[in-house]
């Protein structure tokens, strides 16, 4: 079963034996405005928390995306090469950044859930 | 700057109303993107009108029999050639030939004179003019008015339809069609548009009659500056500073032949950089692929010697690929010169390229 958490740096994790898929929240990517360009992480990277995972780029500026755990890629979003604004019209979902094989599930407990990530945005 | 000194618009809650997001720029706290988003309103603009709140930047009026010959020391321009109601780009020179910033100058009379300046310079300018202004018989009015700018092919018709002909007035040329109005024919988006400074009740009238229009929509900041980007037009803070000549900006279309013989600040050194080439240039620079390459960013040749540096840069929503500006060594400077951008260590091939990136579709006549 998928358990979805949030990071205060407006990033979204939904794990599912032991993988996270990451993205960043609708919330951040109204805050960015229209992308034009993401660059994806490799394969096999290994990252740890606070590591810049991906950059984003909107017409006006490039914002960083921290790996907000640590653990491995094992997948970038290719779709976004060609359609950089799904993450503006579906950041929870097809807009997805990368998937990592997590190597210390234990952080996940100081993420936020939903309705704590709600308030923390007001 | 501190949010105490931030300065406030005269119709922030205006765009409040209309769902702005902003941000400080050039110590004004400016409308950066309304609902649309940057990308729909850099389109509409190109395909119907947008309507811009540029009121951070400054109106001076220069006024006296001996206005024209202090603009003629401050600017490299011949002010008293100027016809009544045209309009000339030109800039304040520093003893360097820098640009201290770049301006429009419209003649509104004998011996009355619009300047238009930017923000991030308006306090710099005006003691600049004032200080030289002591020596002529001329007064420097900084005049306080909302300025807004009604860019794109519909621009004109939309104004017409408020009830403001602008009947002949041709690009880069300004009158005063009511009192305490100025309205020129220029804007700063490549396309047909116009600028005009007003009270503010006025103002308040005015907006009101454009949006009803549907061709007429809130245009933020962001937008403005990818256009003005595509456009090839500078930015003072950016691509034009106080280091920088008219020669290696490729502006010395501004400065009339008879002028650079003449006598103004700067005169000098700009003879001097004209005699021996200006080392480096202003060119127009496109990124190969979509990864946008930004201002700051180091340029180099292909045997990795350093080329230059990117003063502008972002994507183009009308060219629907990267675009930016620079400036590289005088021997690379040319149309085609391939070159390469470094973006976080990565080298990102990038053409030297003629501006603009999209086509003025200025009306001159």
């Amino acid at each position: 079963m998928a358990k979805t958490y949030f990071t205060p740096d407006h990033e979204w994790l939904r794990v599912e034996g032991g993988v996270a898929t990451v993205g960043i929240t609708d919330y951040a990517q109204e805050q960015l405005g229209d992308l034009v360009f993401v660059e994806l992480p490799e394969i096999g990277r290994k990252l740890a928390k606070g590591d810049t995972a991906v950059v984003v780029e909107s017409v006006k500026a490039a914002s960083d995306v921290y790996a907000p755990v640590d653990g491995e890629i094992t997948e970038a979003n290719g779709s976004l090469s060609a359609d950089p604004s799904l993450v503006n019209s579906a950041a929870t979902g097809d807009g997805w950044l990368w998937k990592m094989k997590l190597s210390n599930e234990s952080q996940l407990d100081s993420l936020m859930d939903e309705a704590a990530y709600k308030a923390h945005i007001g | 700057m501190t949010g105490e000194d931030t300065r406030h618009l005269p119709l922030e809650d205006l765009h409040q109303a209309a769902g702005a997001r902003f941000g400080a720029f050039a110590g004004w706290s400016m409308p950066l993107t309304y609902p649309p988003g940057v990308m729909k309103e850099h389109l509409h603009t190109r395909e119907h009108a947008g309507l811009f709140d540029i009121s951070h930047m400054k109106l001076f009026e220069v006024d006296g029999p001996g206005a024209a010959a202090l603009l003629n020391l401050a600017c490299p321009l011949d002010a008293g050639a100027l016809e009544i109601s045209q309009s000339k780009y030109t800039f304040f020179l520093n003893e360097a030939a820098g640009i201290i910033d770049d301006l429009i100058v419209t003649r509104l009379g004998d011996g009355r004179f619009m300047v238009v300046a930017n923000a991030g310079n308006a306090i710099e300018d005006e003691k600049h003019l004032r200080a030289l202004a002591t020596d002529f018989d001329a007064r420097v009015s900084p005049l306080d008015r909302v300025f807004l700018a009604i860019q794109g092919p519909d621009a004109w018709a939309a104004l017409a339809r408020a009830g403001i002909e602008t009947g002949s007035l041709l690009f880069m040329h300004g009158i005063e069609p009511r009192q305490n109005w100025f309205m020129s024919r220029s804007g700063y988006t490549g396309e047909d548009g116009f600028e005009v400074g007003l009270p503010e009740k006025d103002a308040r009238d005015l907006v009101s009659s454009l949006l009803k229009d549907e061709r007429v929509q809130w245009i933020g900041l962001a937008a403005r500056d990818s256009l003005r980007l595509e456009a090839g037009l500078c930015l003072h803070g950016q691509d034009l500073t106080p280091g920088i000549d008219p020669a290696s900006a490729g502006l010395m279309w501004a400065i009339p032949k008879e002028v650079r013989q003449g006598h103004f600040i700067g005169a000098d050194a700009l003879r001097s950089i004209l005699e021996r080439g200006p080392s480096q240039k202003r060119v127009g620079l496109k990124p190969d692929g979509r990864q946008p390459v930004r201002a700051g960013a180091a340029l180099v040749d292909a045997h990795g010697n350093p080329a230059g540096h990117v003063t502008s840069g972002g994507f183009g929503p009308s060219t629907g690929h990267p675009v930016a500006m620079g400036y590289v060594n005088a021997a690379l400077a040319k149309a085609g010169t391939k070159l390469f951008a470094d973006v976080r260590g990565t080298k990102v091939p990038i053409d030297v390229t003629s501006l603009p990136f999209t086509p003025h579709r200025y009306r001159k006549g």
